[in-house]
C-alpha cells in the first residue's frame, strides 16, 4: 500500500470507530434515569438497572467530554447523581434493600433503586460498578466544589465496601449472597473476569481481603495454561472474560507471579484469545452459517431460545441468554459483533477486519448502529437476514465504547494506572514490572 | 459384600449366577488348623487376593457373607455397563438421522429384555468368580458372616479359623442421603436398582456422581423422564469444569432435566407418587415422579467384624485405617478395596489387593501411593482421568501445562459424528512428563489407557509423538497432543538456525 493509501485507510477505521463509539454512547443517554444516575440493563421495555452498566456509563462520561459530546459540567452532574444515589441508598440484610457491607445487588429498581428480581449481591457486578467511580474519580481532578465533592464520594463509597466479608470461610471471594439463602455456593473458579475484584479488593485501605497474595493466588490456582489450536494461554472459554478487566486495567508489560512463570502477560494473553475465537470460527465444527476468520465472537450473550420460528431445525438446540465459549460452547451458531470488536485494543488488525466484515455482511446486527447482543445467521429468515437479539445490552455497548476508547486514547487505561487503590491492589496481588 | 439383596432367583441368568458366587444348599467345609491367609470378603479385592495367595502355593481361606464377586459383578460395573450399552443403541435410534439413517418408525422399550441381556451377561461374567473356581485354584469358600475374636482368629458359620495373616476386603455400600421421607417412601441405590422389572415412568435421580449420572443417562434413553439433582454447581465435582459443563450439555440434548446446586429436602407419598421438594437456594419446588433413585456416596463395611478384638482401627465413614503397605493397626492384617480406599473403584481394589498379597505374604514393601489409577465415568460421552488434576499440580507448585485436543479436531471423532469432547494432557511445564490427564470422548475409558501406560513407564509426549497410531482412531487425538508439543519444542532460535540451514 502507497502511503496515501495507508492515510485512507487510517481516517476512514477512525472514521468507522468514532461512529459506532458514539452509537454506543447514545445508549447511555437514552437508558438513564437521570434523577438518581441509574442505567437500565436493557434497552427492553421494564428493564430493571445492573450496577455494573452504571459501572460502565460512570466510566464513559469522562470519554463523552474528551471527544465532546457532553460538557463536563453535565457529566459531573450525571456523576454526581448516580454517586449520591449509592451513597443514600438504604444498605441493610433486608431483602429490598440496595446493597449491604458496601456491596450492591446486581439488578435494582430503576426507581426506587431497590432490589429486584430477588437477585445476588454481586461481588463482580460491585468490582465493574466501583472501577467506574474510580475512573470518574480519576478524571474529574479540577478544583471545583461539585469535583470535590464527587471524588470525596467516590473514596467514601469504596472504602466502605467490606472485600474481607466477601471471603465468608473461604480465601478466595464468594460469588454472591442473598438475604434468603447466605452466600451463593459458587465461587470464582478458574480465570475469569474477576482480576478487576481481586485488584480493588486488595487495593482497600480500609477492608482488604484477608491473605493479601495468598488469596489472589488460591484463586489463580484454578488457572488452566493450556495449548489450543497452536497458541498456548489462559484458557477461558466465553471472550468477555478476555476482555473486561481490561477496560480499566492496562495490563501491558505488567506481570503477575502465573505470567512471570508463563513468560505472558494478560494483554497478550487475551491477543491469543482472539486468535484461538478466530481458530474455533475457522473451524466452524457445528457448520454454522457466517462463521470464519472474520466472523466470530462467542461470548457471554442474548441469542435465541426456544420455541423459535418454524424456519428452524427442531433438532437444534438454542441456548437463549448463555455464556458462549470455545472451543466447548455452548453454540447454537449466535456471534456478538461487539465482543469482537471488544479485543480491539489486542489484535487491531484482525480485530478491525472482523469488524468490517461482519458489519457488511450482517448490517442488521447493528440496529441504529448499536451492537444487538447477539446475531445468528444460520437462522437467517426469508428475507435471509440473520436472526437478531431484540433490543441493547447495556454491558455490551460499555465494553466496545471503553474498549475502543483504549485503543484510540489510552484514557481510561490511563486514569486507572494513576489510581493509587489500582496501583496498591495490582503490587499486593504481586504484579511486577511494566508501568508499575 | 453386602446382606440385603432380594434378588428373584426364579430369572433367568440368575440362577446360573447363583450357581457360581453363591451355591444353594452348600455347606462349609471343614477349616484348616492355621491357614496362612484369610481373606474377608468376595469382591473384587477379596477373590484377587485369595487367587494370588493361592497360586502362590499359601493356604487360603476366603469368607463371603452374601455373594461372590462383590459390587463390580452383581450391583456395579457390570450390570451398568450391559444396559448402558442398551442405551446407547435406543440414543443411536433416535438419533439415525444424524448418521444419514432413518429413524425407526416405533421405538419401542422392552425394559425386561434389557435386563434380561443384563442378567445374562452378569451370570457369564460371573463364572470367573465361582466358588468352584476358588475351590479349584485350592481355596477354602465360607458363606457367613466373619467376626475377630481375638487378633489371629476368627469365627464364622460357628466355625472357628486361625490365620498367621488376614486381608479384610469387605467392601462398601451405598450411603443413604439424610432426607426426611426418602426411607419411608422408598428409594433405588445400586443395590436394588438392577432387580427392577418396569422402568420407571417418572424418576428423579439424587446425587451427580458417577453412578448417578450412568444410570440419568442410561434410564433417560430409555424413555423415563429423568430430572438429576445435583446439590453442587457441576456434575463430577472432582472432575475438569470443562469435562463436566459437557456432561451437563450432552444430558439436556438426551432431555434429562439437570438441576444443579439443589438439594433434596423432603420426600413424602400421596396418591401413589413421591413428592419430592427440591431447594436451589431460595428457589423451592416440587416434583412428582414414580422412583427415587441415590448415588450419594459410599460407605466402608466396617460393622459386625468385631475389628476392636483384633486391635485393627476403623473410622465408620473413612474405613480401616491403613499404611502406604495396607497394613492395619495389627500386623497380621491388612486391608485392601474400597473398605481402605478413598478411590472406590474396581481395579483400584484389584491394584490393591494384589500389593496386600506381597506385603502380607512376603517382606514386600510394596507401596499404595505408588500406584497410578485411571478412572472413568461411562456417561456418553465418557469422562476418563488419570493422575494429577491442574489445580493440584498448582497446589503442590508444580508449574504444569496443558496439551488440548477437541474432539472436532480428530478426524475419526468426526467421522463418528462423536464430535463432543477433548483430550487434555497435562505436562510438567518446559518438559515432556505428563502429570496426568482428562479425556472426554464416547470411549475415553479406552482411550485413558494409552496414558496411564505413558505414565507407568515414564513415557513422556516426546516418545508418544513418535508413536504411529493407526488411522482413523479417535485415540489419534493423543498423537495431535504429542505432536503439539513437539511444535513448542521450536524455539524462534532453533526456528531460524533451521531456516538458515535449509537456505544454505
Amino acid at each position: 500500500m502507497r502511503g496515501s493509501q495507508i492515510q485512507t485507510s487510517i481516517v476512514a477505521d477512525e472514521a468507522l470507530l468514532d461512529g459506532l463509539q458514539r452509537a454506543a454512547f447514545s445508549y447511555f443517554l437514552e437508558a438513564v434515569n437521570p434523577v438518581n444516575g441509574l442505567i437500565a440493563d436493557t434497552s427492553r421495555d421494564g428493564s430493571p438497572c445492573s450496577i455494573g452498566v452504571v459501572g460502565f456509563a460512570l466510566s464513559v462520561y469522562p470519554v463523552a467530554v474528551e471527544r465532546g459530546w457532553m460538557t463536563r459540567a453535565d457529566a459531573v452532574e450525571r456523576t454526581l447523581a448516580a454517586l449520591r444515589f449509592f451513597h443514600d441508598s438504604e444498605q441493610g440484610e433486608g431483602p429490598e434493600t440496595t446493597g449491604y457491607k458496601g456491596f450492591y445487588y446486581h439488578f435494582l429498581d430503576m426507581h426506587s433503586g431497590a432490589r429486584v428480581w430477588r437477585s445476588e449481591l454481586s461481588m463482580v457486578d460491585t468490582a465493574l460498578l466501583v472501577a467506574g467511580m474510580l475512573t470518574a474519580g480519576g478524571y474529574f481532578r479540577a478544583n471545583t466544589p461539585r469535583e470535590a465533592q464527587l471524588r470525596g464520594l467516590v473514596e467514601s463509597l469504596y472504602l466502605r465496601i467490606d472485600w474481607r466479608w466477601s471471603q465468608s470461610e473461604s480465601k478466595t471471594i464468594r460469588m454472591g449472597w442473598k438475604p434468603e439463602s447466605g452466600f451463593l455456593k459458587y465461587a470464582w473458579d478458574g480465570y475469569s473476569e474477576a482480576i478487576v475484584l481481586y485488584v480493588l479488593a486488595l487495593g482497600s485501605p480500609s477492608h482488604p481481603i484477608e491473605g493479601g497474595e495468598k488469596a489472589y493466588r488460591a484463586w489463580t490456582a484454578t488457572y488452566q495454561w493450556e495449548n489450543l489450536y497452536g497458541y498456548d494461554f489462559l484458557y477461558a472459554g466465553p471472550l468477555f472474560i478476555h476482555q473486561f478487566s481490561h477496560a480499566w486495567i492496562d495490563f501491558r508489560g505488567i506481570r503477575d507471579r502465573f505470567m512471570r512463570d508463563k513468560r505472558c502477560d494478560y494483554f497478550e494473553n487475551s491477543r491469543r484469545a482472539t486468535e484461538v475465537q478466530r481458530e474455533y470460527a475457522r473451524r466452524n465444527p457445528h457448520s454454522f452459517a457466517g462463521y470464519d476468520e472474520n466472523c466470530w465472537g462467542l461470548t457471554a450473550c442474548d441469542g435465541p431460545s426456544q420455541p423459535l420460528p418454524e424456519r428452524a431445525d427442531p433438532r437444534r438446540r438454542l441456548f437463549g441468554y448463555a455464556a458462549r465459549g470455545v472451543p466447548y460452547g455452548p453454540d447454537d451458531g449466535s456471534l456478538a459483533g461487539w465482543a469482537a470488536l471488544a479485543s480491539l485494543p489486542f489484535a487491531p488488525e484482525a480485530v478491525l477486519c472482523a469488524a468490517r466484515s461482519m458489519r457488511q455482511r450482517y448490517p442488521e446486527m447493528l440496529p441504529a448502529d448499536q451492537y444487538a447482543s447477539s446475531f445468528n445467521a444460520s437462522l437467517a429468515g426469508a428475507d435471509r437476514a440473520a436472526w437478531v437479539a431484540a433490543g441493547h445490552f447495556g454491558l455490551d455497548q460499555g465494553i466496545v465504547l471503553v474498549m475502543i476508547e483504549n485503543h484510540r486514547s489510552e484514557l481510561i487505561w490511563r486514569l486507572m494506572r494513576r489510581c493509587p487503590h489500582v496501583r496498591a491492589g495490582l503490587q499486593r496481588a504481586g504484579f511486577r514490572g511494566g508501568w508499575l | 459384600m453386602r446382606n440385603h439383596h432380594n434378588h428373584d432367583s426364579t430369572r433367568p441368568g440368575e440362577r446360573e449366577l447363583l450357581e457360581s458366587v453363591h451355591p444353594t444348599g452348600r455347606r462349609n467345609p471343614q477349616p484348616a488348623p492355621c491357614y496362612s491367609l484369610v481373606v474377608i470378603g468376595g469382591g473384587t479385592a477379596g477373590l484377587v487376593t485369595a487367587h494370588a495367595a493361592a497360586a502362590l502355593g499359601a493356604k487360603v481361606a476366603l469368607i463371603e457373607r452374601n455373594r461372590l464377586g462383590g459390587d463390580c459383578l452383581n450391583v456395579g460395573c457390570v450390570p451398568s455397563k450391559a444396559i448402558i450399552r442398551t442405551s446407547h443403541l435406543y440414543a443411536g435410534m433416535r438419533h439415525a438421522e444424524q448418521y444419514g439413517g432413518q429413524i425407526p418408525a416405533d421405538i419401542r422399550v422392552d425394559f425386561a429384555a434389557v435386563m434380561a441381556r443384563m442378567r445374562a451377561i452378569r451370570a457369564r461374567i460371573g463364572r470367573a468368580d465361582s466358588v468352584q473356581r476358588l475351590e479349584a485354584a485350592g481355596v477354602d469358600v465360607f458363606f457367613g458372616q466373619a467376626r475377630f475374636t481375638s487378633s489371629d482368629t476368627l469365627t464364622v458359620d460357628g466355625l472357628k479359623l486361625r490365620f498367621k495373616k488376614a486381608v479384610i476386603a469387605t467392601g462398601s455400600r451405598p450411603d443413604t442421603p439424610s432426607i426426611p421421607g426418602l426411607v419411608e417412601a422408598g428409594f433405588l441405590t445400586n443395590e436394588n436398582v438392577f432387580d427392577l422389572t418396569e422402568l420407571p415412568r417418572r424418576l428423579l435421580v439424587i446425587g451427580g456422581g458417577p453412578l448417578g449420572c450412568e444410570l440419568a443417562q442410561a434410564f433417560c434413553r430409555f424413555g423415563a423422564q429423568t430430572i438429576i439433582a445435583q446439590s453442587w454447581p457441576l456434575f463430577l465435582p472432582r472432575e475438569e469444569r470443562d469435562a463436566a459443563q459437557l456432561l451437563a450439555d450432552a444430558f439436556a440434548r438426551d432431555g434429562i432435566e439437570v438441576r444443579l446446586n439443589t438439594t433434596a429436602v423432603n420426600v413424602r407419598v400421596e396418591n401413589g407418587q413421591k413428592l419430592v421438594d427440591l431447594v436451589s437456594e431460595d428457589y423451592k419446588s416440587t416434583v412428582a415422579v414414580d422412583a427415587i433413585l441415590t448415588g450419594t456416596g459410599r460407605v466402608p463395611n466396617v460393622e459386625g467384624l468385631d475389628l476392636q478384638a483384633a486391635g485393627v482401627d476403623y473410622d465408620s465413614e473413612e474405613g480401616i485405617r491403613v499404611d502406604d503397605f495396607l497394613r492395619t493397626s495389627n500386623r497380621r492384617i491388612y486391608a485392601a478395596g474400597d473398605v481402605c480406599l478413598e478411590h472406590k473403584f474396581t481395579h483400584t481394589a484389584d491394584a490393591s489387593a494384589r500389593i496386600a498379597v506381597r506385603n502380607a505374604l512376603f517382606p514386600g514393601r510394596q507401596r499404595l501411593s505408588a500406584l497410578t489409577i485411571p478412572w472413568c465415568t461411562y456417561t456418553d460421552p465418557a469422562i476418563a482421568h488419570v493422575g494429577l488434576y491442574v489445580r493440584q499440580a498448582n497446589h503442590r507448585d508444580i508449574p504444569v501445562k496443558t496439551f488440548t485436543i477437541p474432539m472436532h479436531d480428530v478426524d475419526r471423532a468426526i467421522a463418528d459424528s462423536e464430535e463432543a469432547g477433548f483430550v487434555k494432557i497435562h505436562v510438567r511445564e518446559r518438559s515432556d512428563r505428563i502429570l496426568g490427564a482428562t479425556i472426554v470422548a464416547r470411549r475415553a475409558g479406552d482411550m485413558i489407557n494409552e496414558i496411564t501406560l505413558a505414565m507407568v513407564a515414564g513415557v513422556g509426549l516426546r516418545t508418544l509423538a513418535r508413536v504411529i497410531h493407526a488411522y482413523p482412531t479417535q485415540a489419534d487425538a493423543i498423537k495431535q497432543a504429542a505432536d503439539a508439543y513437539n511444535r513448542t519444542r521450536l524455539t524462534p532460535l532453533l526456528r531460524s538456525l533451521l531456516r538458515r540451514w535449509l537456505q544454505r
